[in-house]
């Protein structure tokens, strides 16, 4: 067990490296550099062009580049040019939202989506097959910032049932209103991005569930003289539960990587919102972080993925 | 040879005509895409540039059934249905070009890596697998905003780089499937060339997924430019689309109080994807029959 993480561990050094490479080169193409964001009405240009050549700015890249990777490991990864805040600081604010949303969506996406599969696989070829099956494709097809649209425009504006931005009114006040009137903000782009997000789900344990159902030992179990109902929850639906496990890791990273649309769309200020306000005011070293980041959570993502099917299926270790 | 290949090529379109009868919901659309592209691509064929880019603010943001204009006017006082047509026509061709940098790129890999496998393959998927964890959106969005002189042609480009990966993925994993066969075996004995193998004799099997493909990857290219432009990093300014039309909706008040700005074209984009995933869906089971009865 512990060989399958640490050779996994070893795997990533390769692709960090890479992917640093990456955004530093993607934040030499973007004009402006940590010092722009000090630059005020105030500032003496010369000031600045001494601050630029002090920090190396004008040496060969290897070195720019390693410095660059020291200060990115040690969390600094400069100054925000419109915020006049340090990046990380300014991102640690947004996560936390972010993540928040995101949690509740996840979970509104499971419970969404495993009843539906389980439905569809049981009933494989009938009318509820076909539903849930045509559900996914419309949802996996249509773009879904225009469905995030029509429902704000529905539920936020319309009926005003739902605030259309922020994430806590201003008028809450006390531990306990105040966590309601978060999740009051929250529940509008979390049902969005979940009632769109079943797809990946569905079809995995869908297929998932239709394939052991044909395996041999379901068969045994059956000769055997097991009841269907314990068949299906202890044979079946463990183990096609496999391939969602594969995909956990990414999940749970993903809770911090933002959605832009759902989030420019229902005002939330999350790191996705963040991240086009970002490219608006041209903030480039608010952009590099967030690119830097969402490419570490999905490396990240990759390494859990593969740590947690190595703890659930005991045939990855012995390979 | 010959004839083999016609009669294959006559069953495919038997068989996608006989499942487009089964599935009426299917046939439908195909004959209301068919009109869509039709009447917007002869509709924008005599509109020309001054008519779509010229302001008149006298008209602006007239209301639906006022003279002359039966869905209103937006923000410059242009006639709705005519800025439909002509964004319409924007976003599908985005949509057909980048497609169809997809299908060949993938296509062409596909079926190489798929067939000759081995070291070259496994470093290509460890590439492709780190391409896919990449934040694509963002890196695209970023690409937009930094590339000097952008137009149409550089967003067809930047879109391009991420959107091969799956096509490519999907053709390798079916040509995998397809090398294992007796007839890749028997034509290898005989000594045919690795090209005349690759791409006369499995890809031709892989056609009908590849049209299927096609049709999802098309409709996922036209969310992805109008969302790009809707957020303001698609197709510039002078180039409407789908996606800056609906733009007008960002702002809360044109939202509620000029609905008809935008709610036109998020029901084209809706009755569009709607339609082509339809037929995807029918041809997709097209390709699953052929591959289970050969």
């Amino acid at each position: 067990m512990w060989k399958v993480i640490i050779r996994r561990i070893l795997l990533m050094i390769p692709q960090l490296f890479i992917l640093s490479i990456l955004v530093f080169f993607f934040a030499k193409l973007m004009p402006g550099d940590p010092f722009s964001g000090l630059i005020g009405p105030h500032t003496d240009p010369h000031e600045v062009e001494a601050l630029r050549r002090a920090a190396g700015l004008y040496d060969p890249w290897w070195e720019q580049y390693l410095r660059w990777l020291g200060n990115a490991i040690h969390g600094n990864l400069g100054m925000s040019y419109n915020l006049k805040e340090p990046v990380m600081t300014v991102i640690g604010h947004r996560a936390i939202n972010t993540f928040w949303m995101s949690l509740l969506s996840v979970i509104l996406t499971y419970l969404f989506a495993i009843p539906m599969s389980i439905v569809a696989a049981r009933n494989e070829g009938k009318w509820q097959d076909q539903l849930w099956l045509t559900y996914n494709s419309i949802t996996f097809g249509i773009p879904p910032y225009v469905f995030y649209l029509l429902i704000i425009f529905i539920f936020g504006y319309s009926l005003n049932w739902f605030p259309t931005g922020g994430t806590v009114s201003p008028d809450a006040m006390g531990i306990i209103p105040v966590f309601f009137s978060k999740i009051y903000h929250m529940i509008l782009p979390a049902f969005s991005l979940a009632v769109f997000g079943t797809v990946g789900i569905f079809t995995y344990f869908r297929s998932g569930i239709l394939d052991e159902q044909t395996q041999d030992y379901v068969r045994t179990a059956r000769a055997k003289g097991v009841k269907e109902k314990v068949i299906f929850r202890r044979h079946i639906l463990r183990n096609a539960s496999l391939p969602i496990a594969s995909n956990f890791g990414f999940v749970i990273t993903g809770l911090l990587g933002g959605a832009i649309f759902a989030e420019t769309i229902f005002g939330y200020p999350g790191l996705g919102q963040l991240f086009i306000t970002s490219i608006s005011g041209r903030d480039y070293s608010m952009i590099t972080a967030l690119i830097l980041l969402n490419g570490f959570l999905g490396l990240l993502g990759a390494l859990l993925s593969d740590i947690i099917m190595a703890m659930v299926d005991p045939r990855i270790r012995i390979q | 040879m010959t004839e083999k290949k016609h009669k294959n090529s006559l069953s495919l379109v038997h068989s996608i005509k006989e499942e487009l009868k089964k599935d009426k919901l299917a046939m439908i659309s195909t004959i209301f895409l068919v009109a869509v592209f039709l009447i917007v691509y002869i509709y924008s064929m005599f509109l020309k540039q001054s008519n779509y880019v010229d302001v008149n603010i006298m008209d602006q943001y007239l209301a639906p059934l006022t003279t002359g204009h039966l869905l209103g006017t937006d923000n410059g006082g242009r006639d709705i249905i005519m800025m439909l047509m002509i964004s319409a026509r924007n976003s599908f061709n985005i949509a057909f070009a980048v497609t169809l940098i997809t299908l060949v790129v993938g296509n062409i890999l596909g079926v190489i890596t798929g067939y000759f496998g081995g070291r070259f393959d496994l470093i290509f998927m460890r590439f492709t697998d780190f391409v896919m964890i990449l934040p694509s959106m963002m890196i695209i969005i970023v690409f937009v905003t930094i590339i000097p002189r952008f137009n149409s042609w550089s967003l067809i480009g930047i879109i391009s780089i991420f959107s091969w990966i799956g096509t490519t993925r999907l053709i390798r994993a079916r040509t995998m499937t397809e090398v294992n066969r007796d007839y890749v075996q028997a034509s290898k004995t005989s000594g045919t060339s690795d090209f005349k193998i690759m791409f006369r004799e499995i890809w031709p099997n892989l056609s009908t997924l590849v049209i299927a493909e096609a049709t999802l990857v098309f409709a996922g290219n036209i969310g992805l430019e109008t969302g790009l432009s809707f957020l303001g990093f698609g197709l510039p300014a002078g180039t409407p689309s789908l996606g800056t039309m609906i733009n007008e909706a960002t702002n809360p008040e044109t939202m509620t109080d000029k609905p008809w700005t935008w709610v036109p074209a998020t029901v084209v984009i809706l009755i569009v994807v709607l339609a082509i995933i339809f037929i995807g869906n029918a041809l997709r089971r097209v390709a699953d029959q052929r591959q289970a009865t050969r």
